[in-house]
């Protein structure tokens, strides 16, 4: 039956003793470590992916950290519209250290307001007092028309009659950048737990592979705890990365307990991976699990604080809000490297977020389908 | 059926199922299916699209569960509970129609994947060199051509050295080359003792492989034997196909010498003829006696395919 020149021949039979199977065998025979390298090679393989990983936080706290940096006191821009009496007004307001001012012809002083490149626009008329024009829904309005007041009327010949003295203060940890920080990381954990085993579980029952593993004696817990085992390795180079990136550009730090720091990352991590696998038990197709990943996570991106404080939201959703995971990790982190926090502050917190992990992960193995 | 035991006396089954039902919403995939397989026998289930097949040998694989009848695998049944699916899954060798691995593994990290889940096997790199894949050892999954990932699912599914192997269109989009180099494989795995499930849409390939054969359609088996006793059911060993420019009256040429049956397909006609040199001078005559003209002729030798066609009036590959 030979072709000529093709030589097809079995592989030679295996000895079961010189074998090195099952248990007893080494790392390259250990299925548990087969599977945790091969979904850390194929993850490592994926440049896109380890740029949305681990590049994104950083370009975020990079862009977000110097947007916000607290550089001394804000100063406010006041426009003055030239006409009579513009000269004296704008000589007055010049003198106060906290106002820049710009001196707008009045085509340009209406758009100049509008669009909110300047607070306050001041309109001098011919012997009365100038008028002041702002638009009371921006937040910064209130203040500039107080010091752009109290800076014509020192001008206008006003003596103080009480000065308090005053006393700066700035305590680490109260930052943007601090606030951020925790954030950050609390997202991350979020986005890669779920995405890296929710969007692998669709992925690979579509291809027939999940399939193809079942029709091989491996053990299923074999295959969760190899996806789970190589979360953790990313949970520590991601978190990793993060905060020694903090800490060099920004002085971010841990401040509290580390112990407690680690116990959250983790419980989040794996509560958040079992919530990807529960978003996957029956999804068929990338799409399919894309789009369930979105509804679950976008009441978390909205609502849980991680670039602004949560406590804005009305006090009727604020339960809501406290319960979310990501809320939960949110605020542990925040406690614990800004205000020093211990375990014992946040342990209700983990529990809460535990009792979400384990939730997801049993009704997940409830509904899971290999095919 | 018939003939049951000329091969291997004494050997039990390796595989036997009984009554087997499977039902899809809107098909009925497997239709009260009876199939057994000797050990160290080549088994071929032969069908068109949808005729089942897939949906049968997952079920003999323990991937689906059929809605009636019994499953019989090396002795054990599927699903009694008491992990010895697990035992028997060791044994089984199964490559899946379609299923892909992961993309950005490469050959051997593949292999030693899949190795790493059974007991004992050969070493990944001989599995790797007998399905001729060393040159692409080190290249990822993904970057493999069709035939290659074909040749590396095989790999995949000998890495245990199994017992009993199942290959679902084993040789479907690889070159001549390629094919007959993986028949050498499935011959050399059967002569080593090895039982082989496979189904595929190529006659030559059921015919050089197989020591018998099931020909299925719509989920139940229409006919089962050896390759030559079925096509020996034609009662002769020649096709004779031909068109005619005209009406043409089937009723006198089924009777003309040597001509065992007549049939039309739309404007060809087929006949299956003991010996051409006498029937084809007959045919000649008597398209002229009735005065259509000649169009087209051509002969071969009767395969599976016209079994096949016989028994079903469809091509084994109605794409
Ligand atoms: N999961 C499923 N759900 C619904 N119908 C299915 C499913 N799997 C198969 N079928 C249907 O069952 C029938 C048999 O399919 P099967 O895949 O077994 O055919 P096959 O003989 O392997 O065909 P092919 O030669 O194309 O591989 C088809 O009509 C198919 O549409
Ligand atoms: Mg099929």
């Amino acid at each position: 039956m030979s072709e000529p020149g093709t030589v097809v021949e079995l592989p030679p039979a295996a000895t079961p003793g010189a074998a090195p199977g099952g248990a007893s065998g080494g790392l390259a025979h250990n299925a548990l470590w087969q599977l945790t390298r091969a979904r850390v090679l194929s993850f490592l393989r994926e440049p896109e992916v380890a740029f949305w990983v681990f590049a994104f936080p950083v370009l975020m706290a990079l862009a977000l950290g110097i947007a916000f940096r607290s550089s001394g006191t804000p100063r406010s821009r006041i426009g003055v519209e030239e006409g009579p009496g513009a000269d004296s007004v704008a000589a007055a307001l010049s003198r106060s250290a906290d106002l820049e001012v710009l001196r707008l012809s009045p085509a340009d002083a209406e758009a100049a307001l509008r669009r909110g490149k300047v607070a306050v626009l001041v309109r001098a008329t011919a012997g009365g007092s100038p008028t002041l024009v702002s638009d009371p829904t921006r937040p910064e309005s209130r203040l500039a028309q107080l010091a752009t007041a109290d800076a014509l009327e020192r001008a206008a010949g006003r003596v103080d009659v009480a000065r308090p003295r005053l006393q700066s203060v700035v305590r680490p940890g109260s930052r943007y950048i601090d606030y951020l920080i925790p954030g950050l990381i609390g997202l991350n954990l979020l986005g890669t737990g779920m995405w890296g085993i929710g969007f692998a579980i669709a992925n690979w029952r579509q291809q027939r592979l999940l399939r193809r593993l079942i029709a091989t004696p491996m053990r299923r817990s074999d295959f969760l705890l190899a996806l789970l085992l190589a979360r953790l390795l990313w949970l520590v180079l991601e978190v990793g990365i993060i905060l020694a990136f903090g800490a060099l550009v920004f002085g971010t730090a841990v401040r509290g307990s580390w112990l407690a720091f680690v116990l959250v990352t983790l419980i989040g991590t794996l509560t958040f991976s079992a919530i990807g696998l529960l978003v996957a038990v029956r999804a068929r197709s990338i799409e399919a699990v894309s789009g369930l990943m979105n509804v679950v996570q976008l009441p978390m991106w909205l609502l849980s604080g991680t670039f602004f404080s949560s406590e804005r939201f009305p006090a009727v959703i604020q339960p809501l809000v406290q319960a979310l995971p990501l809320t939960l990790v949110n605020n542990s982190l925040r406690a614990i490297m800004n205000e020093s926090a211990g375990l014992a502050t946040v342990a209700p917190a983990a529990a809460l977020l535990a009792a979400w992990g384990l939730a997801s992960f049993f009704a997940a193995l409830k509904w899971f389908r290999w095919d | 059926m018939p003939e049951l035991s000329q091969q291997s006396p004494g050997a039990g089954p390796a595989l036997a199922c009984r009554g087997l039902v499977k039902r899809f919403p809107k098909v009925l995939a497997v239709d009260r299916l009876d199939l057994e397989v000797r050990a160290g026998e080549c088994f071929g289930l032969l069908g068109p699209n949808g005729a089942g097949k897939t949906t049968t040998i997952e079920i003999l694989e323990g991937l689906n569960t059929p809605d009636a009848g019994e499953v019989n695998v090396l002795g054990q049944a599927w699903g009694r509970g008491d992990g010895s699916d697990r035992a028997l899954r060791e044994r089984l060798g199964i490559q899946l129609q379609e299923a892909k691995f992961q993309d950005k593994l490469s050959v051997i990290e593949t292999v030693e994947l899949f190795r790493s889940f059974y007991r004992r096997g050969p070493d990944p790199e001989d599995v790797i060199k007998s399905v001729q894949l060393e040159e692409k050892r080190e290249s990822w999954v993904g970057k493999l051509s069709g035939g290659q990932r074909q040749r590396l699912s095989l790999a995949v599914a000998l890495v245990n050295e199994p017992d009993l192997l199942f290959l679902d269109e084993p040789t479907t989009g690889l070159d001549p080359q390629s094919r007959r180099q993986l028949w050498e494989l499935i011959a050399a795995f059967r002569s080593r003792g090895g039982t082989i499930l496979l189904t595929t849409h190529y006659m030559e390939e059921a015919e050089r492989l197989c020591d018998r054969v099931a020909i299925m359609d719509h989920g139940h088996v229409l006919a089962l034997d050896t390759p030559a006793a079925l096509i020996a059911t034609l009662g002769a060993d020649h096709v004779v196909e031909f068109a005619v420019d005209g009406a043409l009256d089937l009723a006198p040429v089924e009777r003309l010498p040597g001509v065992s049956q007549a049939r039309r397909e739309a404007d060809d006609f087929a006949l299956i003829v003991r010996e051409p040199h006498v029937s084809i001078p007959a045919l000649l005559a008597e398209l002229d006696r009735q005065g259509v003209g000649l169009k087209r002729l051509a002969t071969h030798h009767a395969t599976l395919e016209d079994v096949f066609v016989y028994l079903t009036g469809r091509t084994l590959r109605d794409e």
